[in-house]
Protein backbone atom coordinates (compact mmCIF):
# COMPACT_ATOMS: atom_id res chain seq x y z
CA UNK A 1 0.00 0.00 0.00
CA UNK A 2 2.35 2.67 0.64
CA UNK A 3 4.02 1.89 -2.62
CA UNK A 4 0.55 3.55 -4.14
CA UNK A 5 -0.17 5.77 -0.84
CA UNK A 6 3.10 7.35 -0.60
CA UNK A 7 3.44 8.34 -4.30
CA UNK A 8 0.42 9.51 -4.81
CA UNK A 9 0.11 11.46 -1.49
CA UNK A 10 3.80 13.21 -2.45
CA UNK A 11 2.15 13.75 -5.74
CA UNK A 12 -0.84 15.17 -4.22
CA UNK A 13 1.11 17.37 -1.91
CA UNK A 14 3.35 18.65 -4.85
CA UNK A 15 0.49 19.06 -6.40
CA UNK A 16 -0.83 21.55 -3.81
CA UNK A 17 2.21 23.59 -3.75
CA UNK A 18 2.09 24.33 -7.49
CA UNK A 19 -1.65 25.09 -6.41
CA UNK A 20 -0.97 27.40 -4.17
CA UNK A 21 1.45 29.80 -6.09
CA UNK A 22 -0.85 29.52 -8.91
CA UNK A 23 -4.03 30.77 -7.10
CA UNK A 24 -1.97 33.33 -5.39
CA UNK A 25 0.45 34.90 -8.32
CA UNK A 26 -1.17 33.59 -11.38
CA UNK A 27 1.28 31.84 -12.27
CA UNK A 28 2.49 28.40 -13.61
CA UNK A 29 4.82 27.60 -10.94
CA UNK A 30 7.28 25.39 -13.41
CA UNK A 31 10.41 25.13 -11.70
CA UNK A 32 12.74 25.16 -14.60
CA UNK A 33 10.73 28.75 -15.69
CA UNK A 34 10.78 29.97 -11.91
CA UNK A 35 14.63 29.45 -11.91
CA UNK A 36 14.76 31.30 -15.61
CA UNK A 37 12.87 34.22 -14.30
CA UNK A 38 14.14 34.58 -11.34
CA UNK A 39 17.22 36.29 -12.26
CA UNK A 40 15.54 38.60 -14.26
CA UNK A 41 15.73 42.36 -13.05
CA UNK A 42 12.60 43.16 -11.39
CA UNK A 43 11.66 39.52 -10.50
CA UNK A 44 9.06 39.87 -8.31
CA UNK A 45 9.52 39.15 -4.31
CA UNK A 46 7.56 35.97 -4.29
CA UNK A 47 9.22 34.50 -6.93
CA UNK A 48 12.07 34.40 -4.84
CA UNK A 49 10.03 33.11 -1.75
CA UNK A 50 9.16 30.37 -4.25
CA UNK A 51 12.85 29.38 -4.93
CA UNK A 52 13.73 29.58 -1.49
CA UNK A 53 10.60 27.40 -0.06
CA UNK A 54 12.11 25.09 -2.00
CA UNK A 55 15.79 25.32 -1.17
CA UNK A 56 14.34 25.20 2.77
CA UNK A 57 12.67 22.11 2.09
CA UNK A 58 15.61 20.66 1.02
CA UNK A 59 17.70 21.71 3.58
CA UNK A 60 15.40 20.71 6.12
CA UNK A 61 15.32 17.02 4.49
CA UNK A 62 19.04 17.22 4.49
CA UNK A 63 19.26 17.51 8.34
CA UNK A 64 15.85 15.72 9.17
CA UNK A 65 15.71 12.79 6.53
CA UNK A 66 19.20 12.69 4.44
CA UNK A 67 18.02 9.06 2.93
CA UNK A 68 15.69 11.34 1.12
CA UNK A 69 18.53 13.65 -0.65
CA UNK A 70 20.95 10.85 -1.59
CA UNK A 71 22.73 13.34 -4.23
CA UNK A 72 23.53 11.96 -7.60
CA UNK A 73 26.20 9.13 -8.36
CA UNK A 74 26.98 9.68 -11.96
CA UNK A 75 30.72 10.75 -12.69
CA UNK A 76 31.27 14.52 -12.60
CA UNK A 77 31.63 14.30 -16.45
CA UNK A 78 27.86 13.30 -16.69
CA UNK A 79 26.55 15.44 -14.41
CA UNK A 80 27.56 18.37 -15.92
CA UNK A 81 26.39 17.39 -19.20
CA UNK A 82 23.27 16.07 -17.43
CA UNK A 83 23.00 19.34 -15.94
CA UNK A 84 23.28 21.16 -19.06
CA UNK A 85 21.21 19.44 -21.36
CA UNK A 86 18.38 18.97 -18.56
CA UNK A 87 18.63 23.36 -17.89
CA UNK A 88 19.10 24.10 -22.10
CA UNK A 89 16.61 21.57 -23.00
CA UNK A 90 13.38 22.53 -20.47
CA UNK A 91 13.50 26.07 -21.62
CA UNK A 92 14.09 26.01 -24.65
CA UNK A 93 11.16 23.54 -24.62
CA UNK A 94 9.16 25.99 -22.51
CA UNK A 95 8.87 23.36 -19.48
CA UNK A 96 10.25 20.28 -17.42
CA UNK A 97 8.50 17.65 -15.51
CA UNK A 98 6.59 19.99 -13.60
CA UNK A 99 6.04 22.83 -15.94
CA UNK A 100 5.04 20.42 -18.66
CA UNK A 101 4.56 17.44 -17.24
CA UNK A 102 1.93 17.85 -14.64
CA UNK A 103 1.68 21.58 -14.99
CA UNK A 104 0.87 22.22 -18.41
CA UNK A 105 -1.20 19.12 -18.66
CA UNK A 106 -3.36 19.62 -16.21
CA UNK A 107 -4.50 22.75 -18.24
CA UNK A 108 -5.15 20.46 -21.09
CA UNK A 109 -2.39 22.27 -23.17
CA UNK A 110 -1.01 20.63 -25.87
CA UNK A 111 2.05 21.57 -26.03
CA UNK A 112 2.49 20.32 -22.61
CA UNK A 113 1.10 17.23 -23.92
CA UNK A 114 3.41 16.79 -26.47
CA UNK A 115 6.55 17.90 -24.78
CA UNK A 116 5.80 15.46 -21.98
CA UNK A 117 5.45 12.60 -23.88
CA UNK A 118 8.74 13.46 -26.02
CA UNK A 119 10.81 14.18 -22.95
CA UNK A 120 9.55 10.69 -21.77
CA UNK A 121 10.29 8.97 -24.86
CA UNK A 122 13.77 10.31 -24.63
CA UNK A 123 14.24 9.82 -21.22
CA UNK A 124 13.30 5.99 -21.72
CA UNK A 125 15.63 5.57 -24.09
CA UNK A 126 18.76 7.11 -22.84
CA UNK A 127 18.47 4.29 -19.78
CA UNK A 128 18.17 1.66 -21.97
CA UNK A 129 20.81 3.06 -24.03
CA UNK A 130 22.81 3.15 -20.83
CA UNK A 131 21.98 -0.36 -20.07
CA UNK A 132 23.04 -1.34 -23.62
CA UNK A 133 26.60 0.41 -23.22
CA UNK A 134 26.80 -0.42 -19.32
CA UNK A 135 24.91 -3.21 -19.09
CA UNK B 1 -3.31 41.63 -1.42
CA UNK B 2 -0.50 42.96 0.46
CA UNK B 3 3.40 41.78 -0.90
CA UNK B 4 4.13 40.19 2.15
CA UNK B 5 1.08 37.75 2.18
CA UNK B 6 2.17 36.86 -1.54
CA UNK B 7 5.30 36.55 -0.59
CA UNK B 8 4.64 33.81 2.68
CA UNK B 9 2.20 32.21 0.45
CA UNK B 10 4.74 31.57 -2.58
CA UNK B 11 7.03 30.36 0.24
CA UNK B 12 4.44 27.79 2.13
CA UNK B 13 4.03 26.59 -1.92
CA UNK B 14 7.78 26.15 -2.43
CA UNK B 15 7.66 23.76 1.01
CA UNK B 16 4.84 22.54 0.01
CA UNK B 17 6.15 21.51 -3.72
CA UNK B 18 9.62 20.74 -2.02
CA UNK B 19 7.66 18.13 0.51
CA UNK B 20 5.37 16.36 -2.31
CA UNK B 21 8.73 15.67 -4.00
CA UNK B 22 10.12 14.32 -0.74
CA UNK B 23 7.26 12.41 0.31
CA UNK B 24 7.08 10.96 -3.20
CA UNK B 25 10.71 9.54 -3.41
CA UNK B 26 11.06 11.80 -6.49
CA UNK B 27 14.24 13.57 -4.78
CA UNK B 28 16.53 10.21 -4.83
CA UNK B 29 17.82 9.90 -8.24
CA UNK B 30 17.73 5.98 -7.96
CA UNK B 31 13.70 5.94 -7.88
CA UNK B 32 13.43 8.02 -10.26
CA UNK B 33 15.80 6.25 -13.19
CA UNK B 34 13.85 2.91 -11.76
CA UNK B 35 10.79 4.80 -13.50
CA UNK B 36 12.78 5.17 -16.84
CA UNK B 37 14.63 1.92 -16.67
CA UNK B 38 11.57 0.09 -18.69
CA UNK B 39 13.95 -3.00 -19.22
CA UNK B 40 14.70 -3.31 -15.80
CA UNK B 41 12.77 -3.55 -12.43
CA UNK B 42 10.34 -1.08 -13.81
CA UNK B 43 9.01 1.09 -10.97
CA UNK B 44 6.04 2.93 -12.06
CA UNK B 45 5.58 5.20 -9.19
CA UNK B 46 6.76 7.87 -10.92
CA UNK B 47 3.00 7.97 -12.26
CA UNK B 48 1.22 7.84 -9.53
CA UNK B 49 2.98 10.81 -7.97
CA UNK B 50 2.46 12.56 -11.47
CA UNK B 51 -1.64 11.69 -11.42
CA UNK B 52 -1.54 13.41 -7.83
CA UNK B 53 -0.20 16.25 -8.86
CA UNK B 54 -1.89 16.47 -12.09
CA UNK B 55 -5.32 15.99 -10.23
CA UNK B 56 -4.75 18.88 -7.60
CA UNK B 57 -3.27 21.61 -10.09
CA UNK B 58 -6.26 20.41 -12.46
CA UNK B 59 -8.90 21.32 -10.02
CA UNK B 60 -6.66 24.65 -9.14
CA UNK B 61 -6.84 25.64 -12.83
CA UNK B 62 -10.01 25.05 -13.26
CA UNK B 63 -10.87 27.28 -10.16
CA UNK B 64 -8.29 29.55 -11.42
CA UNK B 65 -10.01 30.19 -15.20
CA UNK B 66 -13.67 30.41 -13.57
CA UNK B 67 -12.62 33.38 -11.37
CA UNK B 68 -9.98 34.71 -14.37
CA UNK B 69 -8.03 36.53 -11.57
CA UNK B 70 -5.69 35.40 -9.21
CA UNK B 71 -5.92 36.12 -5.22
CA UNK B 72 -2.90 39.27 -5.73
CA UNK B 73 -5.36 40.39 -8.60
CA UNK B 74 -3.36 39.18 -11.38
CA UNK B 75 -4.95 37.81 -14.36
CA UNK B 76 -5.29 34.23 -14.84
CA UNK B 77 -2.33 32.66 -16.93
CA UNK B 78 -3.07 32.37 -20.68
CA UNK B 79 -2.80 29.23 -22.50
CA UNK B 80 0.69 29.00 -24.69
CA UNK B 81 -0.28 29.35 -28.55
CA UNK B 82 -0.58 26.27 -30.16
CA UNK B 83 2.77 26.39 -32.09
CA UNK B 84 4.35 22.81 -32.43
CA UNK B 85 7.79 23.68 -33.77
CA UNK B 86 11.67 22.33 -33.28
CA UNK B 87 12.26 24.11 -29.88
CA UNK B 88 9.53 22.50 -28.47
CA UNK B 89 10.34 18.89 -29.58
CA UNK B 90 13.71 19.36 -29.68
CA UNK B 91 14.02 21.25 -26.36
CA UNK B 92 11.92 18.69 -24.39
CA UNK B 93 13.75 15.48 -26.19
CA UNK B 94 17.15 16.97 -24.50
CA UNK B 95 16.07 17.83 -21.80
CA UNK B 96 14.65 14.08 -21.18
CA UNK B 97 18.30 12.59 -22.45
CA UNK B 98 19.49 14.78 -19.94
CA UNK B 99 17.07 13.63 -16.87
CA UNK B 100 17.80 10.08 -18.32
CA UNK B 101 21.44 10.42 -17.60
CA UNK B 102 21.35 11.13 -14.20
CA UNK B 103 17.72 10.96 -12.92
CA UNK B 104 17.30 14.77 -12.18
CA UNK B 105 15.06 17.68 -13.21
CA UNK B 106 15.28 20.95 -11.75
CA UNK B 107 13.27 20.66 -8.31
CA UNK B 108 14.70 17.34 -7.00
CA UNK B 109 18.01 18.53 -8.20
CA UNK B 110 17.56 21.78 -6.14
CA UNK B 111 16.45 19.93 -3.45
CA UNK B 112 19.21 17.50 -3.67
CA UNK B 113 21.71 20.94 -3.88
CA UNK B 114 23.94 20.24 -0.59
CA UNK B 115 24.01 16.39 -1.13
CA UNK B 116 26.95 14.58 -3.40
CA UNK B 117 27.28 15.75 -6.89
CA UNK B 118 24.07 18.43 -6.06
CA UNK B 119 25.77 21.38 -6.34
CA UNK B 120 27.77 20.36 -9.57
CA UNK B 121 24.70 19.44 -11.64
CA UNK B 122 22.73 22.87 -10.29
CA UNK B 123 25.70 24.61 -11.19
CA UNK B 124 25.46 23.05 -14.84
CA UNK B 125 21.49 23.01 -15.06
CA UNK B 126 21.76 27.08 -14.26
CA UNK B 127 24.52 27.19 -17.33
CA UNK B 128 22.07 25.77 -19.21
CA UNK B 129 19.37 27.94 -18.56
CA UNK B 130 21.47 30.83 -19.12
CA UNK B 131 22.71 29.12 -22.82
CA UNK B 132 18.83 28.50 -23.07
CA UNK B 133 18.78 32.51 -23.80
CA UNK B 134 20.86 32.37 -26.81
CA UNK B 135 17.84 30.43 -28.82
CA UNK B 136 15.22 32.83 -29.35
CA UNK B 137 12.03 31.96 -27.80
CA UNK B 138 9.11 30.23 -29.73
CA UNK B 139 5.92 33.01 -29.64
CA UNK B 140 4.15 30.75 -27.80
CA UNK B 141 6.42 31.17 -24.66
CA UNK B 142 7.04 34.93 -25.03
CA UNK B 143 2.99 35.28 -25.13
CA UNK B 144 2.08 33.07 -22.04
CA UNK B 145 5.26 34.08 -19.88
CA UNK B 146 3.67 38.22 -20.46
CA UNK B 147 0.61 37.57 -18.46
CA UNK B 148 2.23 38.38 -15.22
CA UNK B 149 1.04 40.18 -11.83
CA UNK B 150 0.66 44.23 -12.57
CA UNK B 151 3.13 46.25 -10.88
CA UNK B 152 1.36 47.83 -7.79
Amino acid sequence: MNNVLLPLAGGATLGLGAALVLLATGTCAGVSGQLDRVTEPGAPAWRWAFVLGLLSGGLLARSLAPELVPGLTTGPGVLVAAGLLVGFGARVGGGCTSGHGFIGTSRFSPRSILATLTFMATGFATVALARVLHG
Amino acid sequence: MGDRRLVVLAFVGGLLFAAGLLISGMTQPARVLAFLDLGGDWDPSLLLVMGGAWGVHAVAWQVLRRRARAWCGAPAPAMPKPVFDARLFGGAALFGVGWGLAGACPGPALLNVASPGGLLFVAAMMVGIALSRLVAKTPALEEAETSEIPAR
